[in-house]
């Protein structure tokens, strides 16, 4: 199957691979994985005194589209506030890619490793889901 | 939908003995295979491949674990989320990369005895993995509580067959 060129820059120069201290109370991570392939993906968020995010890295175990659309990720989110983060759908993620239909559960890994991202950094701090999403919507 | 252990007289059940399962399977091949129907009619010859890729098809779903597991939970309603369901516990998934990550090295450093203790230590983890899976389908009946298992186990067997890409690019 054809990678778009995309994917495939994304591949070879994947951006912000790594990872933040996890215990690090500026740190929020997502950990998800897909049975379907076996990917597993770890995505980590720090975020900034004015409670945007600053950086983000990702660590990820899958075939390029994983990569690929983990990497994309990583840069949509900087400079983003928590909810704006929280509202990246995957369908954004597969046209920004022209992922093919087999490789959409690689943008759903994506999406669902910011959500849990986003989570776990508000249950690190006591923030209310439901507040967020009010503001975002 | 289709119930692959009936075409073969099985009790549907994870824990299947594989001699039985090849034994069931020999015995309807040379049944319906095309070779015996060579010199009959076309539908003749027709329903023969038919039914071989019939037989085929159930024997190779019954024979892998995680196929056969899929399998009962479906004919139960059960959908396994392979696809979809990527809210793996944490732990599980942590562990997963670090094998992921002892993989990489081992193969970086093009070390097979890496790759056989890793390989070990899956393989045991894959028998105890499954006879939790057995419990929970045959056992207990809890079809809905065997898919988490059932997730894990996919995880398991892909890491397997990364392990033998890796014993193919070191050697």
């Amino acid at each position: 199957m054809a990678y778009s060129d995309k994917v495939i820059e994304h591949y070879e120069n994947p951006r912000n691979v790594g990872s933040f201290e996890k215990s690090d109370e500026s740190v929020g991570t997502g950990m998800v994985g897909a049975p379907a392939c076996g990917d597993v993906m770890k995505l980590q968020i720090k975020v900034g005194s004015d409670g945007r995010i600053e950086d983000a890295r990702f660590k990820t175990y899958g075939c390029g589209s994983a990569i690929a659309s983990s990497s994309l990720v990583t840069e949509w989110v900087k400079g983003k506030t928590l909810e704006q983060a929280a509202t990246i759908r995957n369908t954004q993620i597969a046209e920004e890619l022209s992922l093919p239909p087999v490789k959409i559960h690689c943008s759903i890994l994506a999406e669902d490793a910011i959500k849990a991202a986003v989570a776990d950094y508000r249950r690190k701090h006591g923030l209310d889901e439901k507040e967020d999403e009010a503001k975002a919507a | 939908m289709t119930n692959h252990f009936e075409l073969f007289g099985l009790a549907p059940a994870f824990a299947l003995e594989a001699e039985g399962l090849e034994r069931a399977y020999r015995e309807i091949q040379s049944r319906v295979h095309p070779d015996r129907f060579a010199r009959a009619g076309d539908a003749e010859r027709r329903a023969s491949l038919q039914w071989t890729t019939r037989v085929n098809e159930a024997y190779r779903t019954l024979r892998n674990p995680v196929q056969r597991a899929k399998h009962i939970l479906e004919l139960h309603g059960v959908d396994v989320a392979f696809e979809t369901n990527t809210a793996m516990p944490a732990e599980f998934l942590m562990q997963q990369m670090e094998l992921r990550e002892r993989l990489e090295e081992a193969s970086g450093r093009r070390d097979p005895k890496g790759l056989e203790s890793l390989r070990a230590g899956l393989r045991a983890e894959k028998r105890v993995l499954e006879e939790s899976i057995a419990d929970r389908i045959d056992a207990a009946k809890d079809y809905a509580g065997a898919a988490g298992l059932v997730r894990k186990l996919m995880f398991l067997d892909k890491l397997d067959a990364e392990i033998d890409l890796a014993y193919e690019t070191i050697e």
